[in-house]
């Protein structure tokens, strides 16, 4: 072996390392940075306490690990259903052309940043929202923007699935006679189940880390949602709000909102990749 | 696909068939229309707003009047030098991990699976914790404050698993008989690698650079807390600096009537935006592969 292969071997190989070694230096840093609030407030607590006030001790993050949930579950349950459709809609139902539309439609959607979401929220949709009642800043509207910001991994990853169903299944289908629905109902959906339901698993990681948009809509208040028109602040809206002034326990329990993101988001990630690699 | 029944199904089942097709005909065709009919919407909402108040003194005069009123110059240069922290720590980083990866690892190895399953949780990292790891680790561990620094070098840890996905798919995509006629010529493996694998790769590298640039770009949370606020013209690296993102951020939540302003800003995120995905469609188009290398769309 030459020297310079031997050099490329140890750049490539430590650079691999390096890589790898962000993700541990991550969670070193939050678990670091959260120890003080695991050990002397404890986890108990944050479920227990009277209310969310750090600056006078209390750390009830019961609203907040809620309104994450509704908002999240609550975007794939409006992604889905649109998302599926629009990855059936390009290979089923579309003329070609248009199909290519929409796949780049699809495309332009995912690129659109999350504080554009968000101000096209706040400008557009929740006036419209505060028909229902409120002030437009609410967990429906953070949800339903939330809902059309996770549509694209949908559909991406729908279309991928649909793709990779096998040509001879589909013509098959059709010298039975099978109508096109008929094909798509019994054939192509269950074939592509698995890709699809990752795609789904992938939007609610995306929709639980997202930051911006449920900030800019969501209202932000700490209450225990009653409804979904009732103001909501999120996990990750509360650290935005919160770590520019927050120091000791109180920054120290916004580490463990962050670490309980990162170790959920984690699990739902190393899920995908198992399903992936056994289905592979 | 044909419709036509081959069996001659009773005339009650023929039309609950017929009924069902076509419900189901109609439903997708109104999802995918409202999927379209939303980013028009969103788009148009932007431009109308936006467009009017953007000339070229808005794109290079100071931030006067918290945002209200000059222009977004500072903010800029802020998000250039941002972008230019990010790629040159993340870019050489990843290429060396994709030629790892792809040159030198077997993919079964146990090196490379820990590596790769890394790079997917990596990919799965919130925005916002990445903000709280770069305010932690950046701004106060190595002493780095709020600068362009912190914020550029937290970007670079974003974006690795994007980019590190499409170097490989990248390399990967050079055909094999490159590979076999440079060991026929004795040529070492990293002249081959140099001289005709990274050349024959090149567009799409560049492809996978700039759709990491987009990333970068529409990153918000990730930024607040540690490149800061401050909408001053920067000086240095170690300056904070607020990105076009964060401004828009701060005009529509923090500024009375900084709406307006907010549009504009976003008028320009969004063109560059709309930039970038051309060029990554046109290099990937260059490069011969067919479709984005997609991490799975959004962020």
């Amino acid at each position: 072996m030459s020297r310079n292969d031997l050099i490329l071997k140890i750049i490539s190989r430590v650079s691999a390392l390096l890589s790898a070694a962000v993700v541990l230096l991550i969670l070193r840093f939050l678990i670091h940075e959260a120890t003080p609030a695991l050990r002397e407030i404890g986890l108990y607590r944050f479920l227990t306490d009277p209310s969310w006030h750090p600056l006078s001790g209390n750390f009830n993050l019961k609203p907040m690990i809620v309104a994450t949930l509704v908002t999240s579950l609550g975007a794939v349950l409006i992604a889905g259903p649109l998302g599926i459709a629009s990855g059936l809609f390009v290979h089923f139902y579309a003329p070609p052309a248009l199909a290519t539309w929409h796949r780049r439609i699809v495309e332009i959607l995912a690129g659109i940043p999350s504080v554009v979401f968000g101000l096209w929220g706040l400008v557009v949709l929740a006036p419209i929202i505060a028909n229902l009642g409120g002030s437009g800043q609410n967990l429906l509207t953070a949800t339903v923007v939330l809902g059309l910001m996770v549509l694209p991994t949908v559909a991406v990853l729908s279309d991928n699935a649909v793709a990779a169903v096998p040509r001879e299944a589909i013509q098959g289908a059709a010298a039975l006679g099978m109508s096109r629905w008929a094909t798509v109902w019994n054939i192509v959906l269950p074939e592509s189940r698995s890709g699809i339901v990752a795609g789904i698993i992938l939007a609610l990681t995306r929709a639980f880390g997202e930051t911006m948009a449920v900030l800019m809509l969501a209202g932000n208040v700490v209450e225990m949602p009653t409804s979904l028109l009732s103001p909501g602040r999120t996990l990750n809206a509360n650290i935005a709000l919160e770590l520019g002034y927050a120091s000791t326990s109180h920054r120290s329990v916004l580490f463990v909102s962050g670490l309980i993101l990162m170790l959920v988001v984690s699990v739902m990630v190393t899920v995908i990749s198992r399903r992936r690699r056994t289905t592979q | 696909m044909s419709s036509t029944q081959s069996v001659k199904p009773t005339r009650s089942g023929q039309s609950t068939h017929t009924i069902r097709e076509l419900t189901a005909a109609f439903s997708i065709w109104l999802a995918a229309g409202l999927v379209m009919a939303i980013l028009a919407w969103i788009l148009i909402d932007i431009s109308i707003r936006g467009l009017s108040q953007i000339n070229l003194s808005f794109l290079i005069d100071d931030v006067t009047d918290a945002g209200r009123s000059g222009g977004i110059g500072p903010i800029i240069l802020s998000t250039i030098l941002i972008l230019f922290v990010t790629l040159s720590v993340s870019v050489p980083l990843s290429i060396a991990t994709a030629i790892a990866l792809t040159e030198q690892l077997n993919s079964e190895s146990l090196l490379a699976r820990y590596v790769r399953r890394c790079l997917d949780i990596l990919a799965g990292v919130p925005s916002i914790v990445f903000g709280l790891f770069g305010n932690a680790f950046f701004t106060i561990t190595l002493g780095l404050g709020y600068s362009i620094l912190s914020g550029g070098l937290t970007l670079s840890c974003m974006v690795l698993p994007i980019l590190i996905r499409t170097a490989e798919q990248a390399i990967n995509s050079v055909p094999l008989e490159h590979r076999h006629a440079a060991a026929a010529l004795g040529m070492s493996r990293s002249t081959t690698l140099f001289r005709v694998i990274l050349p024959a790769a090149a567009p799409a590298l560049a492809a996978g650079i700039v759709l990491s640039i987009g990333r970068a770009l529409a990153e918000t949370a990730a930024l607040i807390f540690t490149s800061g606020y401050v909408a001053r013209t920067p000086e240095s690296l170690f300056d904070s600096g607020r990105s076009l993102s964060v401004h828009i951020y701060d005009l529509a939540m923090n500024v009375p009537n900084g709406g307006a302003r907010a549009y504009a800003a976003a008028c320009v995120l969004v063109a560059m935006l709309l930039v970038i995905n051309e060029t990554t469609a046109l290099l990937l188009k260059f490069a011969g592969l067919g479709s984005t290398p997609h991490a799975g769309g959004c962020r």
